[in-house]
């Protein structure tokens, strides 16, 4: 193990005009074999490497792409939508707009063939047989006015073709050609004259709706104006002036409510339980409570006022729950409930909805 | 997702009876500080400190409320946004990563901008495979569990899409730190370097060139020279600690350190040795940079020098006033480490030097500071970094004299805010 640790750092510090030769392995992994390598390697490339037998024309082609390929990429290759463009934009490359397709700006025909092989139709990548991408490959080449539709693509032939702007690439010489400019030592002051604003993204207003954003930017200019200027009192997000919170309360028990309810709950749940498995603990459990006669859940030892106010009458519906919740002593003098009170009457209809989700 | 901004959900807010009240009857001014010079003085006692809080009071959530935690509710706005006019299908597009709400170096997992190209694999690690093929001694196939028996490195490394900041080659179009810069995110990886794993199959002399391939359903494949695959090339199977997630490529990924996100293949199911460059779509039809006369750049792998603003900027305004003020952003090159960012408040005519925080790990990204006093003036933000080698972030009037506008990829120039007086922010351009 610590040779082989030493052999990957010994290689690591490495130039590497030829590959470093590892003397070992792990032996991890196992044999590929023929036919696992040949269902995946797929990969075309430009000399031919890689390309199965078999042809395809055009005429096999233009059928295959109306069913299979015209929906995104149009009829003509013109591109639906934001799908791409596949023909046309010859001579476009130089303009404001160019348009970058197969017979415009593609380099290789295999290309072609490899991708349409490996990844199309969207949505139903590795369907075509060969001879369908050789087809479909064919009458796109007929679409960028390639060939004539009496043409045939086949294994044979296909190195044979040149796309146009095959020789319009060169590799990348930023470093050569940028870099003696862009490695100079910067300039720190007075770098410039005077300074113009020349475009603003506002003016175009392509970007995504925001609210979050928006509301900052709201913030921003109420807070300025409310200051006369610049000038602006510290607050935080969470200080929007706020929608009228009756809103959602009145529309009892809609799923926010009970959500808030829910939250609210946790000043409860120190002493009760509630929903599957609650048991009586400090305070009664209080699945079903509304609706039931107070004082009244199997086995709790309630204070004698509470299981007397049951006996005369009291059950715990939506508004006796949220008078006694709103000051439990006051509602019940000398009950055991040791709790101050929720003062909100939206707080305490949300806890009572979200309450009475819970029957028996 | 807008509920603490738009206060639409206010009502449905526990926080309690006497905290809203008090925002609804004092309104904005009386809700904080008057910032100014000194310690200021509140006018009346803040009821969120002399009145005793539900959360100071009652019991909070047990353990197990989340067996996989989750961020706080209150930053339920920190999520990745998409761009909708920009690609036809989601299946086949980019979101981008929050960076105006993130601090530090790292990238949470689940804010790591996304880009497929058909859609997210789902696979399970017991299905996965990895195939090494072509010129190699040994063909070979993996499982996941032979994969995690090699020897294991952990490195930070930034990924960004070569198309980051793409769509303002024409001019300042998108306003939002997220939309202009958030094809980019920095985790750290676990995995096993290309130079161990390839190693196990033999490399035969003529191999120059590797193939990676993805496992989704656009079987995503790149070209890549074998001196960077055996540099400091890795695959990765754990980010930040944690399995890697679905959308970043689960269970493997290609990390192709300071070099263009599109390279580092997801789901990545095979690596062929070759001769020569397969030049297959994502390395010709894209990821080619189109320049004015027509040619074209190929192989721009490298992601070079850059930096900006993340607060202020369109979607984090300045929302404290006057007085003591933090700019902060992130710097990064693809061909090593940040040696210092300049900001500049006008525009670019003077510039002065920004603090970096932080660790500073090779072709990372780097966090950088900016305290000062601000007045209300208006601000023309501007930062600028400098890498290692000496590189300084050009301005995108330089970029465009070499390259024109329709390059798409490798913007790597200086972004403008323009900060007024009320501390909104634009994205702009100047002279």
């Amino acid at each position: 193990m610590s040779r082989f640790l030493k052999s990957t750092l010994i290689c690591a510090s490495a130039t590497f005009a030829a590959l470093p030769v590892m003397a070992q392995t792990t032996g991890l992994g196992r044999a590929a074999l023929p036919e696992e390598v040949a269902a995946w390697d797929i990969d075309i490339r430009p000399d031919g490497a890689g390309l199965p037998d078999g042809s395809g024309d055009v005429w096999t082609g233009e059928e295959l792409y109306e069913t299979q390929c015209a929906h995104c990429h149009g009829t003509f290759g013109e591109g639906m939508g934001s799908w791409p463009a596949l023909a046309g934009g010859h001579g476009s490359l130089t303009h404001e707009h160019p348009e970058k397709t197969i017979g415009s700006y593609w380099p290789y025909l295999s290309t072609v063939w490899d991708y349409v092989n490996r990844a199309m139709p969207y949505g139903m990548a590795q369907s075509l047989t060969h001879d369908e991408v050789y087809a479909i490959t064919a009458y796109l080449m007929y679409l960028n006015d390639l060939v004539d539709d009496d043409f045939e693509l086949s294994r044979e032939n296909f190195t044979e073709i040149r796309l146009p702007n095959e020789d319009g690439f060169y590799m990348d010489d930023r470093v050569t050609l940028e870099w003696p400019l862009f490695t100079q030592e910067p300039c720190m002051s007075d770098c410039k004259p005077d300074v113009q604003v020349t475009m603003r993204a506002a003016v175009l207003d392509v970007t995504p709706d925001d609210p979050i954003a928006d509301a900052r930017r709201e913030q921003a200019r109420a807070m300025a104006a409310a200051s006369g200027g610049g000038d602006a009192s510290v607050s935080t997000p969470d200080a929007e002036p706020a929608a009228d919170p009756g809103e959602d309360a009145r529309a009892a028990h809609s799923p926010e409510l009970i959500a808030q309810g829910e939250s609210l709950y946790r000043a409860c749940r120190t002493c009760h339980q509630v929903g599957e498995g609650a048991r009586n603990a400090v305070g009664p459990m209080l699945n079903g409570i509304i609706g039931r006669s107070a004082g009244t859940m199997d086995g709790f030892r309630y204070s004698p006022v509470l299981t007397e106010a049951g006996d005369t009458g009291l059950i715990w519906t939506e508004e006796t729950v949220s008078e006694f919740i709103a000051d439990p002593r006051g509602y019940l003098p000398r009950n055991r409930m040791s709790y101050a009170g929720m003062r909100d009457a939206d707080d305490r209809r949300a806890l009572v909805a979200y309450l009475s989700t819970y029957s028996e | 997702m807008s509920e603490e901004f738009t206060g639409r959900a206010s009502a449905a807010r526990p926080d309690g009876p006497s905290r809203r009240g008090f925002l609804r009857g004092a309104g904005l001014a009386g809700a904080g500080l008057v910032a100014g010079t000194g310690a200021a003085r509140a006018a009346s006692p803040d009821p969120l400190i002399t009145e005793v809080q539900p959360w100071a009071q009652f019991l909070g959530d047990g353990v197990d409320a989340a067996p996989y935690g989750k961020p706080s509710r209150h930053e339920a706005h920190v999520i990745r946004r998409n761009v909708e006019w920009l690609t036809a299908d989601t299946s086949s597009s980019v979101n981008f990563t929050p960076i105006h709400e993130l601090d530090g170096i790292i990238t949470p997992n689940g804010v790591c901008f996304e880009r497929h190209h058909a859609g997210v694999a789902d696979i399970a690690p017991q299905d996965y495979r990895l195939m090494i093929n072509g010129l190699v001694d040994r063909e070979l196939v993996f499982t996941l569990q032979d994969l995690l028996r090699l020897p294991r490195e952990n490195h930070v490394y930034f990924l960004e899409c070569a198309a980051n900041s793409g769509m303002e080659w024409r001019g300042a179009q998108l306003n939002g730190a997220q939309f202009t810069h958030g094809m980019i995110h920095n985790c750290m990886y676990t995995g096993v370097t290309l130079r161990t794993l390839l190693n196990e199959a033999g490399v035969k002399p003529e191999g120059s060139w590797l193939l990676a391939e993805g496992a989704d359903a656009s079987a995503m494949s790149r070209s890549i020279p074998m001196e960077k695959a055996l540099d400091d090339c890795m695959i990765a199977f754990k980010m930040n600690g944690e399995a890697l997630r679905p959308e970043q490529g689960y269970p493997v990924r290609l990390v192709v350190p300071g070099w263009e996100g599109n390279m580092w293949v997801k789901w990545l199911r095979r690596l062929e040795v070759g001769d020569a460059p397969w030049h297959h779509r994502e390395e010709t039809s894209k990821y080619t940079d189109l320049l004015a006369d027509g040619r074209a750049r190929r192989f721009t792998w490298e992601m070079h020098a850059k930096s900006v603003i993340t607060n202020p900027s369109p979607q984090a305004p300045i929302l404290h006033g006057h007085g003591p003020t933090v700019i902060t952003g992130l710097a990064w090159s693809g061909v090593g480490k940040i040696a210092r960012v300049d900001v500049s408040l006008d525009g670019g005519r003077n510039w002065q030097q920004a603090r970096l925080s932080g660790p500073s790990f090779d072709k990372s990204l780097h966090r950088f500071y900016f305290e000062f006093d601000w007045d209300g003036r208006e601000l023309l933000l501007q930062s600028r970094a400098i890498d290692d080698a000496g590189y300084v972030q050009p301005t995108k009037d330089a970029l465009r004299d070499f390259r024109g506008v329709s390059s798409v990829y490798h913007n790597n120039g200086i972004q403008t805010w323009h900060v007024h007086s009320n501390g909104e922010a634009e994205n702009v351009e100047v002279s």
